[in-house]
């Protein structure tokens, strides 16, 4: 029995440099990224499980954090609906102006997020363009025999509403980036073959053309759900920030930290990541799967 | 016989399948419909506010919002951090590529996974980080004071938290572009007896040129409009540790919406000019960047 001992951590090549990129790499990751988020660890486990507890278990830090994940969750499947059928039609349809709108459609990865929140708050608040059509709109409904109610006061802006209006707007790009090229590189024949076998149009569509765009459409899912968990900039303006109401996780950690409570912040920021990555290691779980299933794409 | 029938039957299937891939006109003006108002709702009227608040009271407040010395002063250091951040990114993301894209090695997996962490991170905990290394109550706080090095609401803090947010951009569009590009021109070069260096910047950088400009295009915009993470390590001293986003957060929260949306309107432009030199990079060079949009 032989057994060669092979344990290379690197294959042989001519070129040279290895070492100084990665060493660059890997001093400036540690030292930009690694170390300081280390350190943030280190600092939420330093304030001792009593302290840890009272922070997370806090009634305000639990709103907050409701409200961001929660809020992320419903704008980035507002996205994926709107960015599969945006994405739809820009590859699929000729129509005047089809370029400028897919050109349009980065703007959020461009626009700061400061601007794009006080831009939406203007536009969103009672008196403002669309926010003055939207007051007239109310309504509420109750269940009959229960307590339980539901409608729209009118308001968008000040609300968990305009949380989730600028989620929306930053998350777009996201679903449409991903979606697209996968769009474009599908073959058409076993859909026309769907079509001669005598599938209608719609499950053609839903048999036939979208289960392969389901792993991109779910990465696109994942990318606008984690930025939007995490976004800051783009809600404060239009959220109104009322505690226990429309005070997203990113500003409570702020305010914790304005009153020098760095312990506090440190512990909801830790709480933060935790479930981020929890959730995103889940859903590639989820993707693995889907593209043994359906190919790579 | 067969032979005459079979144009005459397959002429109708071939018009059938021009039909099976396309929507019926009613459905199509329907999904345009809804894009458009989609875009309309969340896109386009966020933008057109942007310019029609900033002139709503005339050119001259315009002018006198943004060439009031605090003004300037936010976006001299709005400048002055994308000129530290942006080169400092580019520099390591070209090394991370060359690693990663040149070589086969044990972690590159984990090496990519990390390079894209702050992806996932918030803005805030971007900033959170720095003060809770550098702060005074921080781990090197007691120790920056003793020797009186001030890196928290000032300069320092703001190109470190400028620089995590943006560390992925320019690393991210190079490695697939280069990895689909191989070693064979290097390879080639070397052995015709270029130097490493000359390889490098003769051979390697014009291959890559277009897709680096895309990252770094990128990393600027990103750079000079972030928010979150500034404003936590910035302190926002008025002329001194205000950038251009934080300056149009505290005259928008005092109540000078003009004002606000002047400063505003600059960072729009800056979006603006982004987005057409992204496009144009996109319909020339689409080949070279469209490997790193498929990823």
């Amino acid at each position: 029995m032989t057994v060669t001992a092979s344990f290379r951590w690197r294959e042989p090549s001519i070129l040279p440099g290895f070492g100084l990129a990665l060493g660059v790499t890997v001093t400036a990751l540690s030292l930009i990224v690694l170390i300081p988020l280390t350190g943030l660890f280190a600092k939420a486990a330093g304030a001792g499980p009593a302290d840890i507890w009272a922070v997370a278990t806090s009634p305000r830090t639990l709103a907050a954090l409701r409200l961001s994940f929660a809020g992320a969750l419903v704008a980035a499947l507002v996205n994926t609906v709107f960015g599969l059928i945006l994405a739809w039609v820009l590859v699929r349809y000729e129509f005047p102006g089809r370029r400028l709108i897919d050109a349009a459609v980065d703007l959020p990865f461009a626009l700061p997020t400061a601007v794009a929140g006080i831009s939406l708050a203007a536009i969103y608040a009672p008196n403002g363009w669309v926010g003055s059509w939207l007051a007239p709109l109310a309504f509420r409904v109750t269940i009959p025999f229960t307590d339980i109610a539901f409608g729209f006061d009118g308001k968008v802006a000040y609300t968990p509403l305009g949380v989730m209006v600028a989620l929306i707007f930053i998350g777009l790009p996201f679903v449409v980036r991903t979606v697209q090229p996968v769009l474009e590189e599908l073959q058409g024949d076993v859909e026309e073959a769907a079509a001669l076998l005598g599938a209608s149009r719609l499950r053609t569509v839903f048999c036939v053309v979208l289960p392969p765009v389901l792993p991109a459409l779910l990465t696109g899912f994942v990318l606008a759900f984690a930025r939007a968990v995490g976004e800051y900039g783009s809600v404060i303006f239009i959220a109104g920030n009322i505690p226990m109401v429309s005070e997203i996780a990113p500003l409570l950690i702020v305010i914790r930290l304005e009153q020098f409570d760095y312990a506090g912040a440190a512990v909801m920021a830790a709480m933060m990541l935790l479930i981020s990555f929890a959730l995103i290691l889940a859903v590639n779980l989820v993707q693995a799967k889907a593209r043994r299933r359906y190919g790579d794409v | 016989m067969s032979d005459a029938t079979l144009p005459t039957a397959a002429a109708p299937a071939r018009r059938e399948t021009g039909r099976a891939r396309r929507e019926s006109r009613r459905v199509q003006f329907v999904l345009i419909a809804v894009s458009l108002a989609f875009l309309l709702f969340f896109l386009l009227l966020p933008l057109a506010t942007v310019f029609v608040e900033a002139a709503a009271r005339g050119w001259e407040a315009y002018r006198a919002a943004i060439t009031e010395p605090d003004a300037l002063a936010a976006v001299r250091l709005t400048l002055l951090v994308a000129a530290i951040a942006v080169p400092f990114n580019t520099i390591v993301g070209i090394a991370a590529a060359w690693a990663i894209a040149k070589f086969e090695f044990r972690g590159k997996n984990l090496l990519i996974s990390l390079i894209d962490l702050p992806f996932s991170v918030s803005p805030v905990i971007a900033g959170l980080v720095f003060v809770l290394l550098f702060g005074a109550q921080g781990y090197f706080g007691s120790w920056l004071q003793a020797h009186g090095v001030k890196i928290v609401f000032a300069l320092p803090g703001l190109i470190l938290a400028t620089v995590f947010v943006t560390f992925p951009f320019v690393a991210r569009e190079l490695i697939p572009h280069m990895q689909s590009l191989g070693s064979a021109d290097e390879e080639a070069a070397l052995t015709l007896g270029a130097s490493p260096w000359r390889t490098f910047l003769t051979v390697t950088l014009p291959n890559v040129k277009w897709s680096l400009f895309y990252g770094i295009l990128l990393c600027n915009a990103r750079a000079m409009g972030e928010f979150g993470a500034v404003a936590v390590v910035s302190g926002k001293i008025r002329g001194e540790t205000n950038t251009m986003p934080l300056h149009v957060e505290i005259l928008y929260n005092e109540y000078m919406g003009p004002a606000a949306f002047a400063v505003a309107s600059l960072l729009a432009g800056l979006a603006l000019v982004t987005l057409v030199l992204k496009t144009l990079l996109e319909w020339h060079y689409g080949d070279a960047i469209a490997a790193s949009r498929r990823h």
